[in-house]
């Protein structure tokens, strides 16, 4: 059963509105997080575009990766 | 998935659930029994709907990590598992404000449906703690892989226990006495699709950081800078490239 034409809202219309917020407030923050993680990725990339600018020899003496061994 | 794409799903999907959620307040009509505060209903069902599907896809990808053993595999395991605990977030707090409100209690100890959800929330809850407190990347993977698919394998059998058991309170969505009719069931299909669009969207946007991070670290590699590929401690998966 319905009631097609009711305009008036309730006194716990705050409720409603509190869940709605909650959903809100978990996709800003999740949005601010992401957001965070890409300025460090930009930073990431500033830094290597740095490193590709530099001379071969300027660059520090590291052997080649291959020869390199992750401890 | 390109730049490009993954900015049309975004729109795509706050379209969607700007819609939906437009429906549900202006077309919808007012529930007789609950009035207003039914509104929740098209926010806190799909929500969790999403939620445990999420980590049943998560199970799947783990399955597929433990047949094929590709990082790719437990990496999207790890994501979609992530974004369900999210939403499953979402879940228990909007059906506590919806209960506090309908019922007058912010949880009810003795409806199966609440408790069930709750659990699955809590066992996937130790997902992270478990990846974060083995060190070795393959054991890591392992491991949570496992984790995983026997998680998943329980969700949609605690779904059906809960289906089969007495509800005391919680209503039921869908049954055989067509309990959402017209533009209810409309405004509710519209908001699942968002729902389901925003799942994907977050999902899409995690996969593509971790693949960059993994991609900048080698590059920092090959280039001599410092040594990203040093295994270092954390519980998200570590791509190779």
């Amino acid at each position: 059963m319905l009631l097609a034409d009711s305009n008036v809202l309730p006194d716990n219309a705050g409720y409603v509105v509190a869940a709605y917020l909650v959903f809100l407030a978990l996709i800003l923050i999740y949005v601010v997080i992401m957001a965070v993680k890409m300025a460090r990725i930009s930073r990431d990339v500033a830094e290597l575009d740095e490193l590709t600018r530099e001379p071969p020899a300027a660059r520090h003496d590291v052997p080649e990766p291959s020869e390199r061994t992750v401890a | 998935m390109s730049g490009s794409r993954l900015r049309t799903l975004s729109l795509l999907t706050v379209v969607v659930l700007v819609g939906g959620y437009a429906l549900a307040a202006f077309v919808a009509p007012m529930d007789a029994d609950q009035g207003f505060m039914q509104k929740i209903f098209y926010l806190h069902v799909p929500m969790a709907i999403v939620a445990l599907c999420g980590f049943v896809y998560g199970g799947i990808c783990a399955v597929q990590h433990l047949r094929t053993g590709k990082p790719i595999w437990d990496l999207r395991s790890y994501v979609a598992i992530h974004i369900a605990l999210i939403l499953g977030v979402g879940v228990l707090l909007t059906g506590a404000i919806w209960a506090k409100a309908s019922w007058g209690h912010w949880w009810v100890w003795d409806e199966p449906t609440l408790v069930s959800f709750l659990i699955i929330f809590l066992l996937y809850a130790t997902y992270t703690p478990l990846r974060f407190a083995i060190e070795d990347r393959e054991r890591q993977a392992r491991y949570a892989s496992v984790f995983a698919v026997t998680a998943g394998t329980f969700v949609p059998l605690n779904f059906l226990a809960v289906r089969a058991a007495t509800s005391l309170v919680h209503p039921r969505t869908f049954d055989s006495a067509n309990n959402l009719p017209g533009a209810m069931r409309t405004a509710f299909l519209v908001c699942f699709a968002g729902m389901v669009l925003l799942f994907v969207t977050l999902y899409q946007y995690e996969i593509l950081h971790k693949q960059t991070t993994a991609r900048l670290r080698a590059l920092r590699y090959r280039l001599g800078g410092d040594d990203g590929l040093r295994p270092r401690r954390s519980a998200a998966p570590e791509l190779s490239v």
